[in-house]
């Protein structure tokens, strides 16, 4: 679409025939969009909460705050790939014979670039760091995190870089490589246009932020622990990020080298990847694996901590097996960096190499099973609550195992060389990221949600969702796995074999299921807003919790903990809650540090997008002038004396004060009076 | 439209029903399992003998859930109840232990086959193996027969019973050479050669395909396999030959231009060394991938030559 030499010194590449206005769908979807856009700015103008969203929440560098906006920008985000998701379903069950379905294979190809970057990089990635924003420092005792300025900044770059794939539907095109976007595909050769740029930059810069978070989390959770809470004293889910920080420092910076070796083979004309001229198309595929592999772990780990917090909170039993977790966990994370091969068994490695790389696979398989019969063994002679969290870590239980054993599947290189590239591989891996992954952040948002607002979410509308997200699961990814064994690979936009079409027809009619559990999430937390009142939680210790965010009220005060609480055992809150001891304890109080607000994180997201979006068109000017703008962001913030303050004693006891006088007094045992907790 | 949708019903239960099936009639829809060659028989026990070892974990833990779900719903008084029961050696024992023993299992099972299958291993076997020099290009495979001096696009006719060596490269993006009634698949790269060693046991018309997405016109790109007795191979070989298409230079450049769903095509004479000219554009000197020399006797899965 884009083959035109032209190049202006003002606008790079970008003409106004970049705007695909011929194609109606995505101008359906680009007015869509702007009409929501538009709706909701207005709503907020006419409300006047401008001042408000920035002095409370843009410039916040609060680490609940900012872990409320990394979920919602998770959850526009899912809209965004599931309604990709729902057009590869609709395109591929007419697309058979005669039948041409209604895309064109341009933009089907974008659309599933789109679909899977987006729900990694944009969803499970932002939607886990979210939660573990918000629940990490209540859950050690900490007043905020390590760099509370630099989470503010990591926050606006991934921002930008979903902006940048959001605008790529206005401007220009998307992706028509692929998610993982393999040379010499995404080389200029075979893909001139600005659509692979897109894909690179909004990796590159969404890549950088992740890599900020993952230095900020590692730091926080070794450095600002409470007093006594020792790494085994730590809670699993706390444990389970610290791991996955790791991870993210270990891999990201391979991701952010290659993308770059790769944009100096588009924008330098290089050959590292190409075909010919010396470039080796087999690097590029092993080095976005060894990143890509542990990518995997970065966000289902946290999902199986979330999972840990959940099972032991509504078995209201302690968690079996803390060590084993722990350790398994590490082992995971250990092993996650021997096997990426497994990606392509198929390109020739021979047999060594092969058989290696399928047995360090299946090793895998034992932590991870071992976590799955911990959990179990929690649930055993316990009093399990079916709550909505509960029925999400059951659903990914049983539905987790079965993706488990396809994935050991692939993992024997015989059998992948049947089944490689297959709808079966689609469906394997959609079965550990929506049931292993996504029911994960599912539990966690509504585990921590009455901590981050002071009320429950509705438990009816939240059955559906599950109901109708589990039977769609089923129903749209099982007809997959058949569908690999008869021999269709991933990625068609046509096919000519009718037995395959009532499969995908299954498939569609499963996606719908899950449209409406998505509808049902929506209904959801418009119900509970309505019955704030009613769904109120004034103890702070709603679900009768172990871990010490759950000592603190709903919503916690912005700093926290009035005075940092002190830590014996395992389970902290609950041996305070046993043994009587306060953990909400009154004056005195004395004068508490802290970071102050920053509108620098905003702008240097907006400076990022600029610079993403200017690069994307060759629009050198205004790279140039974004990166400048950044280096003065970062040289005034270095010279800035006035980034904290001192919150006195007297307003830390004005605050607790009107904390204690909206809830009963709250002292140990108190969690008995929440009629959740009576059952 | 009721009519449609009884179809469609009656599809899904029993697919093999199929009816008009694009070179693939007369087969069992489940192409995968569906063997008519000895590595795609020995894929499919493996695949079922692995699937069977992994049920040892994953149906207790299934039942476990359910079992443990029901017992131990906060409703019921009469379970025992022991909220700090956190460790049990005995428990860590099996959990640890059971996992572990299966995973050795499967890797014997791995170790072996994979050697066995690995697709650059020359089948054992009394005939003469025939080589077949597969290029993908856009949108479409070309087959040269260097033997026998033919060629073919987008339809790959093989005798039964003869061991075929395919060599394997691409004139442009990565590609996945795949006959799934057959076997293995192994991708296609520029200025590389991949190996691959198949064998048709039961002559038919069966489909082949790439699976690794390759552009606009990925979703055309694939081709029949007629495996024909020895006979019937020599047939149509003297019939090819006797045509009046030759793949020289210049028909070859017409057909790097990237076309999509291409009917088949036959040459009667193909021009020499065209493969290794195709390997030469993209690795222009021996330098490229080589392996190193102590790599076994076996010729290089992954290699230029010059």
């Amino acid at each position: 679409m884009f083959q035109s030499e032209y190049h202006s010194d003002l606008f790079g590449r970008l003409t106004l025939s970049a705007i695909p206005y011929s194609n109606p769908i995505i101008m359906g979807a680009v007015g869509f969009s702007a009409f929501l856009g538009i709706l909701i700015l207005g709503w907020i103008t006419q409300q006047g909460k401008w001042g408000y969203l920035w002095k409370e929440w843009f410039t916040s560098v609060d680490h609940k705050r900012i872990g409320v906006m990394y979920i919602v920008l998770a959850v526009i985000m899912m809209l965004r790939g599931f309604s990709d998701a729902i057009m590869m379903r609709l395109q591929q069950a007419y697309a058979e014979g005669a039948g041409q379905g209604f895309l064109p294979p341009e933009h089907y190809n974008q659309i599933f670039s789109a679909h899977g970057t987006i729900m990694i990089i944009f969803v499970a990635m932002p939607f886990f760091i979210g939660l573990m924003n918000f629940a990490v420092p209540l859950q050690i005792g900490a007043r905020d995190v390590a760099f509370p300025f630099l989470n503010s900044v990591s926050f606006w770059l991934t921002a930008a870089s979903a902006m940048l794939v959001m605008i790529s539907l206005a401007v220009g095109d998307f992706s028509q490589a692929g998610w993982t976007g393999y040379p010499p595909l995404s080389e200029n050769q075979f893909s001139p246009g600005p659509g692979v740029d897109y894909w690179i930059w909004s990796l590159q810069l969404g890549g950088i932020g992740t890599l900020l978070t993952g230095i900020n989390f590692f730091v926080t959770i070794l450095k600002m622990r409470a007093p006594g809470m020792s790494l085994m004293k730590m809670p699993v889910f706390t444990w389970t990020i610290l791991v996955t920080t790791v991870l993210i420092m270990l891999s990201f910076p391979v991701l952010t080298a290659t993308l770059f070796l790769l944009t100096l083979d588009r924008y330098l004309d290089m050959h590292f990847f190409t075909a010919g001229m010396g470039g080796n198309q087999m690097l590029f595929t092993n080095l976005f694996w060894i990143w890509g592999h542990p990518e995997v772990y970065i966000v289902i780990l946290p999902a199986f901590g979330i999972y840990s917090e959940v099972v032991s909170t509504f078995s209201h039993k302690r968690l079996f097996g803390y060590t084993s977790m722990v350790y398994a966990t590490i082992a995971i994370a250990v092993l996650s960096f021997v096997v990426w091969l497994h990606h392509f068994f198929t390109m020739g490695a021979g047999a060594d190499v092969n058989a290696f790389f399928g047995i360090a696979t299946m090793i895998i398989a034992v932590p991870t099973g071992v976590k799955i019969f911990n959990w179990l063994f929690t649930m055993y002679r316990g009093r399990i609550e079916f709550t909505t969290p509960m029925l999400w870590t059951l659903g990914f239980i049983v539905t987790f195992t079965l993706g488990g054993m396809t994935g050991v599947l692939l993992a024997v290189p015989g059998a992948d060389y049947m089944l490689h590239n297959s709808e079966f591989l689609v469906a394997h891996f959609h079965n550990m990221l929506i049931p292993g992954a996504l029911f994960g952040y599912f539990a966690g948002y509504s585990y921590w949600f009455p901590k981050m607002f002071g009320f429950r979410l509705d438990e009816k509308w939240g059955r559906r969702a599950f109901w109708s997200w589990l039977v769609g699961f089923y129903l749209a990814f099982m007809p997959l796995y058949a569908l690999g064994f008869m021999g269709m690979p991933r990625r068609l936009f046509h096919y000519d074999n009718p037995i395959w079409q009532p499969y995908l027809l299954v498939a569609l009619a499963g996606t719908s299921l899950i449209a409406f559990g998505i509808f049902c999430q929506g209904a959801q937390l418009v119900a509970s807003i309505r019955n704030r009142a009613s769904l109120r939680d004034t103890t702070g210790d709603v679900w009768d919790g172990h871990s010490l965010e759950w000592s603190t009220a709903s919503p916690p005060p912005f700093y926290n903990f009035a005075k940092t609480p002190r830590v014996d055992t395992l389970d902290a809150f609950a041996h305070m809650k046993e043994h009587g001891i306060p953990y909400r304890s009154g004056a005195p109080f004395s004068a508490i540090h802290m970071p102050r607000n920053s509108w620098i994180g905003v702008a240097m997201g907006a400076f990022t997008f600029t610079f993403g979006f200017a690069m994307v068109w060759h629009i050198w000017w205004m790279a140039v002038t974004s990166i400048l703008a950044m280096l003065v962001l970062i040289v005034m913030r270095a010279n800035d004396k006035n980034v904290d303050y001192m919150l006195s004693a007297e307003e830390v006891a004005r605050v607790e004060n009107d904390i204690v006088c909206a809830t009963p007094p709250a002292t140990g045992g108190l969690a008995n009076l929440d009629p959740i907790t009576q059952g | 439209m009721k009519k449609l949708w009884l179809t469609l019903m009656l599809l899904f239960l029993f697919p093999g029903l199929g009816f008009a099936c694009e070179g693939d009639c007369g087969n069992s829809p489940w192409a995968v399992l569906d063997p008519k060659g000895p590595i795609a028989m020995d894929t499919k026990h493996l695949i079922l003998t692995a699937f069977g070892l992994m049920l040892i974990v994953v149906i207790p833990v299934i039942i476990m859930t359910f079992a443990f779900a029901w017992k131990y719903r906060a409703s019921n008084n009469k379970a025992i109840y022991t909220p700090k029961w956190d460790y049990s050696h005995k428990v860590e024992l099996v959990i640890w232990t059971v996992p572990a023993i299966i995973v050795v299992i499967l890797s014997v099972l791995v170790w072996n086959s994979t050697h066995e299958l690995t697709p650059e291993k020359p089948l054992a076997s009394a005939v003469k193996p025939m080589v077949v020099e597969v290029v993908a290009m856009d949108w479409k495979w070309l087959f040269i027969y260097p033997e026998q001096g033919v060629a073919t696009v987008n339809r790959l006719v093989i005798p039964t019973g003869t061991p075929i060596t395919f060599h394997i490269t691409s004139d442009s993006v990565m590609n996945s050479f795949f006959i799934p009634r057959l076997g293995s698949q192994i991708y296609a790269m520029a200025g590389m050669q991949t190996r691959l060693n198949l064998l048709a046991s039961t002559a038919g018309t069966y489909r082949g395909l790439s699976t690794q997405f390759s552009g606009a016109g990925f979703s055309g790109m694939h081709f029949e396999v007629e495996a024909a007795t020895p006979q019937k191979f020599q047939d149509w070989l003297k019939d090819t030959k006797n045509g009046n298409l030759a793949l020289d230079n210049a028909r070859f450049k017409d057909l790097e231009a990237p076309s999509e769903a291409e009917k088949p095509l036959y040459f009667s004479s193909v021009q020499p060394e065209l493969f290794q000219s195709i390997l030469k554009k993209y690795a222009p000197d021996d330098r490229q991938h080589q392996m190193p020399a102590s790599h076994k006797s076996r010729p290089p899965p992954v290699q230029a030559q010059k």
